[in-house]
């Protein structure tokens, strides 16, 4: 079954940290890109540009509407994504923990629904 | 002040957490219907926080708990024709009724709970979940944060779990003779599961998962105390006194991991360090050859000889996997064995012992041993290989602190091969 690993994180966080640690958090996103991959269950990943890059398009009363800025002004904001096909919920969640968007900021999975 | 009814309140809840697990076996061990135990004490303890703060606290809170718990338990009895034969429910009517003249002092049936939990009718994986459910307490939704699993699921599960307790008939009685120790081993098992992942969250962050590592030393001592000649039950409580008392030891004052070998031992704590040592002596005592936990708690025990010595007795660990590997064939042993290797014989015996596990599946996921390869790999020169097992350790790895600590590792030998293709240019 294939889960959408969401990560939801402060990107302020990541601005205060220092170039070596954010070195070593983009590392540490890399290897377990590449751990996911060993395992054979990624199917796709991307990081996000930051939400005050993102534009929101809706139609209201018949008008299209384009804003600037993402569809939530949380503080937390989507970040970053992987696609990940495992057999349950359980292997998903053992592969979410991992993840190290799990500790510096959370971890949302979601079941793909299958067409 | 306080008022009658915080007083009251106090005492239902300690007389609850005291006797919590005596008096969920006792109500199911006659009709075997756990949730149904569970159901009728926490009624029982309803009434009792509306009853005491009127009429004060009872002189034996306990007896009072069991009375009124046993008087839901057959009135939920009675309105339950389900999914139970006539008679059968018949049957469990007249022995819990038959119980109602017993004295304040009824027998202590929480090993035979222990073993109805871990009892081999019951997936594996859920023998610790449902003990600390049942025996300790705990909700659905802890116990499916610390065993990695979605708490809608965990709660189904548990729910299932119980029924089938009840409708399987698995009795509550404690095995005897042979078959207690097989049966032991399960219920050691489930406790050490509860364990280990109670100790899996070293910085305390989660206040609930940090409980669960001293609630499964507490379940291990009340079956080290129930049965005081079983050896495996004293080596497991002493596996797990060795390892509590280095939980602090593990970060430094920044936060960072230090791994065993490089732990300071003065800031074990010495007094369970002492406990443990003593367990494990009275373990090596008791007939029957030394099992598992035995042989764990003695490479414990001689990680623990550093605070006296200050050296690591490595060919006595060697020893000890070698008996465990032999005795449990787990790949875990053979890794842990392997490392004691590199100590004993150097890098490339163990690299050797290593490479015969490399396709063990059960080992492909398992974070330690990519960072025991990663680190063999660089003692013995295989940089490139080294750093692409550094990687896979880290990717697998869920503290962040014990991630630093290997990214540090893996920098520490990118800088060294750094310095060597400098000189050689």
């Amino acid at each position: 079954m294939e889960y959408l690993l969401m990560i939801y994180s402060d990107p302020a966080g990541y601005d205060k940290l220092s170039p070596s640690q954010q070195a070593e958090g983009l590392a540490a996103y890399g290897a377990y890109h590449e751990a996911l991959k060993k395992a054979g269950v990624l199917k796709n990943s991307n990081r996000l540009r930051p939400a005050s890059a993102a534009t929101t398009v809706r139609l209201q009363s018949g008008k299209t509407q384009v804003l600037d800025g993402p569809y939530a002004e949380t503080r937390e904001q989507l970040g970053g994504y992987f696609l990940i096909d495992v057999p349950d919920l359980d292997a998903a969640l053992s592969w979410a923990a991992r993840c190290p968007g799990a500790a510096h900021g959370i971890v949302e999975v979601r079941p793909v629904w299958a067409m | 002040m306080t008022s009658p009814s915080d007083a009251a309140a106090g005492a239902a809840e300690a007389a609850a957490r005291r006797s919590y697990s005596k008096l969920i076996a006792f109500l199911a061990a006659r009709t075997r219907d756990v949730a149904g135990a569970e159901d009728a004490l926490s009624e029982a303890l309803a009434v009792a926080l509306t009853e005491w703060p009127l009429h004060g606290v009872p002189h034996t809170p306990d007896a009072w708990l069991l009375t009124v718990a046993r008087r839901k338990l057959i009135d939920a009895v009675r309105r339950r024709r389900l999914d139970e034969a006539a008679s059968e429910h018949l049957l469990w009517l007249a022995e819990l009724q038959a119980d109602d003249d017993s004295e304040p002092a009824w027998p202590d049936r929480r090993l035979g709970l222990l073993f109805a939990c871990a009892h081999p009718g019951i997936a594996r994986e859920l023998h610790a979940p449902l003990m600390l459910q049942v025996v300790l307490g705990f909700d659905a939704t802890t116990i499916a944060s610390a065993f990695l699993v979605a708490p809608a699921t965990m709660a189904q599960r548990l729910v299932r779990a119980k029924t089938k307790i009840r409708q399987a008939g698995i009795g509550f009685e404690v095995p005897q003779g042979d078959a207690l120790r097989e049966r032991l081993g399960t219920v050691l098992d489930a406790i050490y599961a509860a364990y280990a992942e109670g100790w899996s969250d070293p910085e305390g962050v989660d206040a609930r998962r940090r409980n669960l590592a001293d609630e499964a030393i507490w379940l291990g001592r009340l079956v080290a105390s129930l049965l005081p000649d079983e050896g495996e039950a004293l080596g497991l409580l002493s596996l797990m006194l060795h390892t509590h008392a280095r939980r602090d030891a593990r970060r430094d004052a920044a936060g960072d991991y230090v791994p065993l070998s490089e732990q300071d031992p003065a800031r074990w704590d010495a007094p369970l360090v002492d406990d443990a040592e003593a367990l494990l002596h009275r373990a090596n005592r008791c007939a029957a050859a030394p099992g598992r936990y035995q042989l764990e708690a003695a490479v414990q025990s001689a990680h623990a000889m550093r605070r006296r010595t200050g050296a690591i007795d490595w060919p006595a660990i060697e020893r000890l996997y070698d008996a465990l590997c032999e005795l449990t064939g787990s790949p875990v042993a053979a890794l842990n064995r392997a490392v004691a290797l590199a100590e004993t014989r150097g890098a490339a015996a163990a690299l050797a012992a290593l490479d015969a596990l490399a396709h063990d599946a059960r080992l492909a996921d398992y974070q330690p041993h990519w960072a025991a390869r990663a680190e063999l790999l660089a003692r013995s020169g295989a940089l490139d290989a080294a750093q692409q097992a550094y990687a896979q350790a880290i990717g697998l790895e869920r503290e962040p602190a014990v991630r630093r600590y290997l990214q540090q590792r893996a920098a520490h030998w990118r800088q060294r091969a750094a310095a060597v293709s400098s000189t050689a240019r």
